[in-house]
C-alpha cells in the first residue's frame, strides 16, 4: 500500500519535470480545506446538532420524548404512507418503464419529461393541487361534502400529496437502465415461449434489481420525509393527520427543542440509512442515475 | 432493415412493430396513472387562477408582497447558486483529483441534503446559526445575524442546492483529460491558463447545469426555509410560504394565482436545464469522447 503510493508520488513527479511541488502541495491542502470546512459549516454541524440537541437533557428524556402519544401517532402515520405510497409508486415506475424502454413510439421524450414534472414544482405546489381540487371551495369540494368524504386534511390528502411529489423516483431509474440494457434477452425469452410476466419475473426483474432498490430507496426517504406539500394538505391536526416532519414543526414552535430534535433523529437515521443502502448499491458496479 | 420497411409502409404508426408484449397495458397504466395523479392536478391549478379576472390576477401577482416574496425568493436563489457554482466546484474538484483520508465518506455525505428530510435541516441549520448557535455566536461579534434574516435563507438554500452541483459537476471533472493538462504544462502554461482554456471548457456546460438544476430546487424550497427565515412580510417570506398563507386565509384563488407564477417559472427553468443539458451532449459528442 505504502509501497504503491510512494510508486505513485514518484511517477507524479518523474513525468512533471520542473513542476512546483510547493505549489501543488499548497493547492491539495487549499481545495481539501476548503471543501471541509464548507461541508462542516453547512453540512455536519448541523447533523451533529440533531443529535446533541436531541440528547441536550440525556438519554431519559430522550427515550421519554418517544412516549408521548402524538409521537407514536406521527411515526405510524408516516409507516402507513410509506407503505401505500412506495409500492404504488414502484408498479408505476415498472410499468412506466417497461413501456418506454422496450418500445419505440411518438411522444416519448414528451412522456418522460411529463413524468419528471413532479420534480421541477414547489413542493408547496404539490400540495396545493389537491386543495384546489378536493378542499372545500376546490372544484370537487361541495359534492365531496354533500357525500362526507374528507380528502384534504385527512389521510387520503397525505397519501396524494406524498405520491405527487416521489412520483418520478422509481420510473427515472429504471427508464434509462432498461433503455442501456436492451431488449434481447427479452425478445429471445419471448420468441423460446416465454410468456409475458415470465419473461418479466424471470428476465427483466433480475437485471434491473439494483437499479429499482436505488429508486426505491430514494423515494422511500423522500416519501418518508416530505414536509412542504404535505403541510399544506394535512391540516396539521395532532394525532390525527400529522406525520413526523409535521410533527417535528409543531414541537419546534412549542419550544421543546427535545422532543422535536428526537423525531428529527429518527428521519436523520432514516437518511444515513438509505445512504448506506445507496453507496451498497453502487458497489455492485451500479451508479445511479 | 426490417424496422425501416415497416416504417415506411405505416408512416403515420403510432409506435414501431416488437415481439414484446404489454405495450397496451404499461403504456394505458402511464399515461392513466401520470394523468391522474399530475397532469389533471395541475391543470386543475392553472384552472383555478382563471377564476380570476385579467385584471384581479394581476393585481394579485404584482401585490407589494408578492414582488418583496420574489424578490427574496430569487435573489437568495441566485445568491445560493452562485455560491455552490465556486464551492461546489472545489468539492467536486477536491474529490475527483486528491486522494484524502476519509474520502469516501464525504463522497456519500455530499448527497446528505437529497436523503434528509427538509424539516430536520430547516431546524438543524436554524439551531447551528442562531445568536448562540456553534457558528452563530462567532457571527454575532461581527455584527452578522444569520438566522431569522435573508442571509439565513441563502444558507438553507445553498446546502439543499450543494449535491445538485456537485454531482453534475464531477462526472465532468473526471472527463478533463490529463494529458492535455501536462502537455499544455510543457508548453509553458501556468496553472490559471490550463484552467481557463482547458478545465473550464470542458466543464462549463456541466457546471451551468448544475447552477440552473440548484436555482431552480431552490425557488420551490420551502421546509428548510420557513425555519431560519423568520417570516416577515416583505423581508423575510418567500413566494412558497405566501401561497401557504393564502391558503391558510382561503384565498384558493389568491394561491392559486402564485402558484400559476410558480409553476410556469418551474416550465421556463426546465426547459432551460434540459437545453443546457442536450448542449453538453452535442460538445461531448463533438470533441470524440
Amino acid at each position: 500500500m505504502a509501497n504503491r503510493a510512494a510508486q505513485i508520488f514518484v511517477d507524479e513527479h518523474a513525468t512533471r519535470p520542473g513542476r512546483d511541488t510547493l505549489t501543488t502541495a499548497f493547492a491539495r491542502a487549499f481545495f481539501i480545506g476548503v471543501s471541509l470546512l464548507f461541508l462542516a459549516a453547512l453540512l455536519f454541524a448541523p447533523l451533529a446538532t440533531v443529535f446533541t440537541m436531541a440528547l441536550e437533557k440525556g438519554y431519559e428524556a430522550y427515550l421519554a420524548s418517544f412516549a408521548d402519544p402524538d409521537t407514536g401517532a406521527a411515526i405510524r402515520l408516516t409507516l402507513l404512507t410509506a407503505a401505500v405510497v412506495v409500492p404504488i409508486n414502484t408498479v408505476f415506475g415498472l410499468a412506466a418503464a417497461w413501456a418506454i424502454a422496450k418500445f419505440e413510439f411518438r411522444g416519448k421524450s414528451v412522456l418522460i419529461t411529463l413524468i419528471d414534472l413532479p420534480l421541477a414544482v414547489s413542493p408547496v405546489i404539490s400540495g396545493l393541487v389537491y386543495v384546489l381540487l378536493f378542499g372545500l371551495q376546490g372544484w370537487f369540494g361541495l359534492w365531496l361534502q354533500e357525500h362526507d368524504i374528507s380528502i384534504v386534511f385527512a389521510l387520503p390528502g397525505i397519501i396524494l400529496a406524498t405520491m405527487f411529489v416521489t412520483f418520478p423516483y422509481v420510473a427515472r431509474e429504471l427508464i434509462p437502465l432498461m433503455q442501456q440494457l436492451g431488449n434481447d434477452e427479452e425478445e429471445a425469452a419471448i420468441t423460446l415461449g416465454a410468456g409475458a410476466w415470465m419473461t418479466f419475473f424471470r428476465v427483466t426483474l433480475p437485471k434491473v434489481r439494483w437499479g429499482l432498490v436505488y429508486g426505491v430507496i430514494l423515494c422511500n426517504a423522500r416519501a418518508m420525509g416530505e414536509f412542504g406539500a404535505v403541510s399544506v394538505v394535512s391540516g396539521h391536526i395532532r394525532g390525527v393527520t400529522n406525520t413526523m416532519p409535521l410533527h417535528i414543526e409543531i414541537l419546534y414552535n412549542e419550544y421543546n427543542f427535545v422532543g422535536a430534535f428526537a423525531v428529527a433523529s429518527l428521519l436523520t437515521l432514516l437518511a444515513v440509512l438509505t445512504l448506506v443502502v445507496k453507496s451498497l448499491v453502487e458497489r455492485t458496479g451500479y451508479k445511479g442515475h | 432493415m426490417n424496422v425501416a420497411v415497416e416504417t415506411r409502409s405505416a408512416p403515420r404508426a403510432l409506435r414501431q412493430p416488437s415481439v414484446l408484449p404489454g405495450f397496451g397495458l404499461t403504456f394505458g397504466f402511464t399515461t392513466f396513472f401520470l394523468s391522474a395523479v399530475v397532469l389533471v392536478p395541475l391543470a386543475a391549478l392553472v384552472l383555478m387562477s382563471l377564476r380570476l379576472s385579467w385584471s384581479e390576477f394581476w393585481e394579485v401577482i404584482l401585490d407589494p408582497r408578492a414582488i418583496g416574496s420574489y424578490r427574496l425568493s430569487f435573489g437568495a436563489s441566485l445568491l445560493a447558486a452562485s455560491i455552490n457554482l465556486v464551492f461546489g466546484f472545489i468539492i467536486a474538484w477536491t474529490l475527483v483529483r486528491y486522494e484524502f483520508p476519509g474520502k469516501r465518506i464525504i463522497d456519500a455525505l455530499i448527497d446528505m441534503p437529497f436523503a434528509l428530510p427538509t424539516a430536520v435541516s430547516g431546524i438543524a441549520l436554524t439551531t447551528v446559526f442562531a445568536q448562540n448557535g456553534w457558528i452563530g455566536q462567532y457571527l454575532e461579534p461581527f455584527g452578522i445575524k444569520v438566522a431569522y434574516t435573508w442571509i439565513g435563507v441563502t444558507v438553507a438554500l445553498t446546502l439543499i442546492g450543494m449535491p445538485f452541483m456537485v454531482r453534475t459537476v464531477q462526472p465532468a471533472l473526471a472527463e478533463v483529460q490529463k494529458d492535455l493538462e501536462d502537455a499544455a504544462e510543457t508548453l509553458g502554461a501556468g496553472r490559471f491558463h490550463i484552467f481557463r482554456r482547458i478545465i473550464l471548457p470542458t466543464v462549463l456546460p456541466a457546471m451551468l447545469t448544475g447552477f440552473a438544476l440548484a436555482f431552480a430546487r431552490a425557488v420551490g424550497e420551502y421546509g428548510s426555509v420557513i425555519f431560519i427565515s423568520g417570516n416577515l412580510p416583505m423581508k423575510t417570506e418567500i413566494t412558497p410560504l405566501l401561497i401557504v398563507i393564502k391558503l391558510e386565509e382561503f384565498d384558493y384563488r389568491g394561491a392559486a394565482a402564485l402558484g400559476t407564477v410558480m409553476l410556469f417559472i418551474s416550465f421556463i427553468m426546465l426547459l432551460a436545464i434540459n437545453l443546457l443539458q442536450a448542449w453538453g451532449r452535442r460538445r461531448h459528442t463533438r470533441t470524440g469522447r
